[in-house]
């Protein structure tokens, strides 16, 4: 797999040649500098997906390379047998409420952000960004101290609250974005027109911001989905787990077995294959609106 | 009645910024600034979940435990060593990935899918992906074997001598379509018309790239590849599913490390003195990073 990091420089080379080429010798350079490359990282990417599947599909034992005769056993033992239908139904709702709350909060802040000069809106703006650098994974323990003393331990409610403060930051500078891209003009003609800031808003650019709302919504959602060490730390009850840790329990120590963690992983994969799928027009989009440029 | 309608109004709006922001503000204090500055307080603290009598005011001795702590030196350099690798890498590869998507060819919808998938795929499917991948008895290494391509035998992630190419492709495998997204979306503010310059002014695609591209993506990369530093160095998931820290702790990170400390040994006290000297070690090399890279802030998403 490593190739791929010595081959892609060769297309540099191919594009330093392709300045002086001919029409053929275009071509060829497009393909040296293009395609080549393009392939193998498509290589790269889309093989480790397909052992997935392959070993989630064909029976236990079998070698063959292609997921034929098609089995679904592994499935039946992860859903029925090793409780991947309790930790969907935990997973889905946490990010489910994940993705409300870190919503609904980034537009009330990413619209003041967005559309008032206030005090201290440098210095909030600054604050949001300054949490990029909290160590999260270093946090669990002073987490974990927080939690207990509101005795949140042991309930889905602190896998919400942990990822929303994670993820709110990040959200709401992404929000402002997408919220200065709607005209003011809008807002305050429909002012003039006699609504209130909230009719005003909730009629004329909430509907406008729906890209943005996808976007930082899909973020949130799938950022909860794959969240592991919360659940780790802050879930003790099996009947609470996620699905990144009933993943991690198909991992023994000495026996894996193979088929069971290739079924978890599609289970644990379909969500945000969805999800990706619906928001990757907007991914682009959404970063370039935010965190990236101004 | 006259005057308190407009003044009314006016006071509503300064106050209406400080009531959306509000929320957010009780969060970020309660959840992670208590929490940050409790580590100060348990870091001098005696604090073993398991010895609730002997909490103690201890004062710097479990930073002196630290420096004496064979095990926070090696998780510090491996911690290094992996920042290193996956940024700069990561860096690499995005680059080229997102220049060459950037380009129009057909299929390029489909092929921008298909190479940022790996973003949207957690540490633990990673992990359960690569562990199928590095397995010796049915992996790739030994699919290969059977061509004559690799040693039957390989197990790279039970070999210490391997273990760490092994770690960093996995991780590389979903790094590298974040960091090409967030180039991407900068490399499409590029503006048009500095490149028609360049071309009237005679410079090639190389020169091209060295003066007007990369110039342009500065504050970006500066700014991605500083959060990425970051990211990558509390990185959990996945080296504590796929390595567990091993072979013989090979691969344990600093934050691992303290994890294993609060989850094994419940060492609060001295799982918070190692949080407090990685969250001041991160914040000096951050701002000196900044200074070095001379970061103008243009693309730090706070200008108006």
């Amino acid at each position: 797999m490593s190739a791929d990091a010595t081959r892609l420089p060769a297309a540099r080379r191919g594009a330093a040649r392709s300045v002086r080429a001919t029409a053929v010798r275009d071509r060829t350079g497009r393909l040296l500098r293009l395609f080549l490359p393009l392939g193998l990282y498509l290589l790269f990417t889309l093989v480790p997906f397909y052992w997935m599947l392959l070993f989630a599909l064909r029976p236990a034992g079998s070698t063959s390379l292609l997921p034929w005769p098609v089995t679904f056993e592994h499935f039946d033992t992860v859903w029925n047998g090793m409780g991947f239908r309790t930790y969907f139904t935990n997973s889905v709702l946490i990010a489910a409420l994940t993705l409300v709350s870190v919503t609904f909060f980034a537009l009330m802040g990413g619209y003041a952000l967005a559309r008032f000069a206030f005090r201290g809106r440098r210095a909030f703006m600054l604050a949001l960004l300054c949490t990029q650098f909290v160590p999260g994974a270093m946090m669990l323990i002073p987490l974990f101290n927080v939690f207990q003393l509101l005795h949140l331990i042991d309930t889905r409610w602190s896998l919400v609250v942990a990822e929303t403060v994670f993820q709110l930051p990040l959200a709401m500078i992404l929000m402002s974005g997408f919220v200065k891209n709607v005209p003011v003009e809008l807002e305050e003609s429909a002012m003039v027109d006699g609504c209130g800031r909230l009719r005003a808003f909730l009629a004329v650019v909430l509907p406008l911001l729906r890209p943005g709302i996808v976007a930082v919504g899909s973020f949130a959602f799938i950022g909860s989905w794959n969240n592991f060490l919360f659940a780790l730390m802050f879930l003790n009850d099996p009947e609470l787990q996620t699905v990144p840790v009933g993943l991690q329990t198909t991992i023994g120590e000495n026996t894996v077995d193979f088929g069971a963690l290739a079924a978890g992983g599609v289970v644990a994969a379909v969500p945000v294959v969805l999800v990706f799928a619906f928001v990757q027009k907007y991914l682009v989009q959404g970063m370039s609106a935010g965190a990236v440029k101004g | 009645m006259t005057l308190a309608g407009p003044y009314g109004a006016r006071v509503r709006r300064a106050l209406t910024p400080y009531a959306l922001i509000a929320p957010t503000v009780l969060l970020l204090v309660g959840f992670l600034l208590v929490p940050l500055g409790s580590v100060g307080y348990y870091a001098l603290q005696h604090r073993v979940v398991n010895e609730p009598y002997d909490d103690a005011f201890v004062g710097l001795d479990n930073f002196s435990r630290m420096l004496g702590d064979q095990q926070f030196w090696h998780s510090l350099l491996f911690s290094a060593k992996w920042v290193a690798a996956e940024v700069g890498l990561q860096l690499l590869l995005g680059l080229v990935l997102a220049l060459i998507v950037n380009e129009t060819f057909v299929g390029r919808a489909a092929a921008r899918a298909l190479v940022f998938s790996p973003w949207a795929v957690s540490g633990v499917l990673t992990t359960g992906i690569w562990l199928l991948l590095y397995n010796p008895a049915t992996g790739v290494f030994h699919q290969l074997s059977e061509f004559g391509l690799a040693d039957p035998a390989t197990s790279v992630l039970g070999d210490p001598d391997t273990v760490f190419p092994a770690v960093v492709v996995a991780e590389l495998w979903r790094g590298v379509p974040f960091f090409a997204i967030l180039i991407l979306a900068d490399l499409q503010s590029v503006p048009k018309d500095l490149y028609e310059a360049a071309s009237i002014d005679g410079a090639g695609r190389v020169r091209s790239f060295l003066h007007v591209t990369l110039p342009h993506l500065r504050d970006a990369i500066v700014l991605a590849t500083l959060l990425r530093a970051v990211w990558e160095f509390n990185n959990v998931d996945l080296l504590y599913t796929l390595t567990n820290g091993g072979p013989a702790g090979a691969t344990t990170g600093l934050p691992l490390y303290v994890a294993q400390l609060a989850r094994k040994s419940y060492d609060f006290g001295y799982g918070s003195a190692l949080t407090a000297a990685a969250f001041v070690l991160l914040l000096f090399c951050s701002v000196l990073y900044l200074r070095l890279s001379r970061f103008e802030g243009r693309g730090e998403g706070v200008q108006r």
